[in-house]
C-alpha cells in the first residue's frame, strides 16, 4: 500500500511543483477553452492568448521563487 | 497530420525526456548492484518493468476510445503542467537559485543508505525494493512522456522508439562506464525537454480548442523558439538579480 501511496504522490508531483503555477495554468486553459467553445474568441486567438498567458504565469512563478530565496 | 517535423519532434522529445529519467533510475540500480549485489538489483528492476508493462496493457488501449479533440485537450493540459514545471526548475537551476541535480551525489546518498541497511537481515529485500521503486517511479514518468508526446497525434510508435533508444543508450553507456552518468548535462537536457513539452502542450491545447495554427505542425518550431528566447532572457535576468543580491554577502 505504501508503494502505491508513493507512486500516487510521485504522479501528482509530475505535474504540480509550484501550486500557483499549476492552478493559474489550469484556470487559463479552462477560461480559453470556455471562450473558444462559446465563440467569444476564435480558436487561433485563444491559442495566442494561451502562449502569452503561459509565459506570464511562468514569469510570475520564477520571479516569486527568486524573491523568496533572498527573503529567507 | 504526420510530417517529418512532427515525427522528428515526437522522437526527440520522447528520447530526451526518457533519457533524463532513465539516467536517474540507472543511478539507483547501480547503487544497489555495487553495494549489495546484482541479484536484488535485477529482480527489483525486472518486477518494476513487469508492473509497468501491466499498466500499459491495461490503460493503453483505453487511449484509443477517447475522441481525438478531447485527447488533445487533456494531454495538452497535462503537458503544459509538466513542461512548465520542468522549465521553471531548469531556469531556476541555470540561474543558481536551486542546486543542480548531481548524479554522483544521488549515488553516494543511495549507497550510504544501503550500507547502513547491510547489517539488516532483510538487506537484499530492501535493496531490491529500492531498485523496484526507482524503476517504477521513473518508468511511470517515461510512460507519461511517451503517451504525452505520441498519443495526441497518433504517433505512439515513434514516441516509444524514442524512449526505447534512450533506455538502450543509457544501458550501453552504463555497461562501459560502470559508474553514475554524472557527465550527462542533465539540466541542459531538462531545459530542452521542458521547452519541447511546453511547446507540445500549447500546440495540442490550441488544436483541442480548434485553433488553425499557421503552417500546421510547423508552428511547433516558432512556439519552441518563443519559449526558448523567453527562458534564456529569464535566466540572464535572474543571474543578474542573483549576483546583485549575493555581492554584499561576499564582501
Amino acid at each position: 500500500m505504501n508503494i502505491l501511496k508513493i507512486a500516487f504522490k510521485e504522479l501528482i508531483g509530475l505535474f504540480i511543483d509550484d501550486g500557483a503555477l499549476a492552478l493559474l495554468s489550469l484556470i487559463l486553459i479552462v477560461a480559453i477553452g470556455y471562450a473558444a467553445t462559446h465563440q467569444i474568441i476564435d480558436g487561433t486567438a485563444g491559442a495566442g492568448i494561451l502562449i502569452v498567458g503561459c509565459l506570464l504565469i511562468l514569469a510570475e512563478s520564477i520571479s516569486r521563487a527568486a524573491r523568496r530565496k533572498f527573503r529567507g | 497530420m504526420t510530417t517529418i517535423t512532427s515525427i522528428a519532434s515526437t522522437v526527440t522529445a520522447s528520447f530526451l525526456g526518457s533519457f533524463v529519467e532513465v539516467v536517474e533510475a540507472f543511478t539507483i540500480i547501480l547503487a544497489v548492484g555495487v553495494t549489495q549485489s546484482w541479484r536484488p538489483a535485477f529482480i527489483g528492476t525486472g518486477l518494476a518493468l513487469a508492473a509497468l508493462a501491466v499498466l500499459i496493457l491495461v490503460f493503453g488501449p483505453a487511449l484509443y476510445l477517447v475522441p481525438i479533440d478531447m485527447l488533445q485537450l487533456v494531454i495538452g493540459t497535462l503537458l503544459i503542467l509538466f513542461g512548465l514545471r520542468w522549465l521553471r526548475k531548469a531556469i531556476l537551476r541555470a540561474s543558481g537559485f536551486i542546486a543542480l541535480h548531481d548524479e554522483e551525489k544521488a549515488f553516494a546518498a543511495e549507497t550510504d543508505a544501503l550500507r547502513r541497511q547491510a547489517a539488516d537481515r532483510r538487506a537484499n529485500f530492501l535493496a531490491g525494493t529500492a531498485a523496484f521503486k526507482a524503476v517504477l517511479l521513473e518508468g511511470v514518468e517515461v510512460v507519461f512522456i511517451v503517451i504525452a508526446t505520441g498519443a495526441a497525434q497518433g504517433m505512439l510508435g515513434y514516441a516509444a522508439i524514442g524512449a526505447f533508444a534512450a533506455c538502450l543508450l543509457v544501458l550501453v553507456i552504463g555497461l562501459f562506464v560502470h559508474k553514475p552518468l554524472s557527465t550527462v548535462p542533465e539540466n541542459s537536457l531538462k531545459f530542452v525537454v521542458g521547452l519541447l513539452l511546453s511547446a507540445f502542450g500549447i500546440f495540442w491545447v490550441g488544436e483541442g480548442i480548434g485553433a488553425e495554427w499557421p503552417g500546421a505542425d510547423l508552428s511547433l518550431l516558432p512556439i519552441f523558439a518563443l519559449l526558448a528566447v523567453f527562458s534564456f532572457a529569464a535566466v540572464k535576468m535572474l543571474r543578474r538579480y542573483y549576483d546583485a543580491h549575493m555581492e554584499p554577502v561576499a564582501r
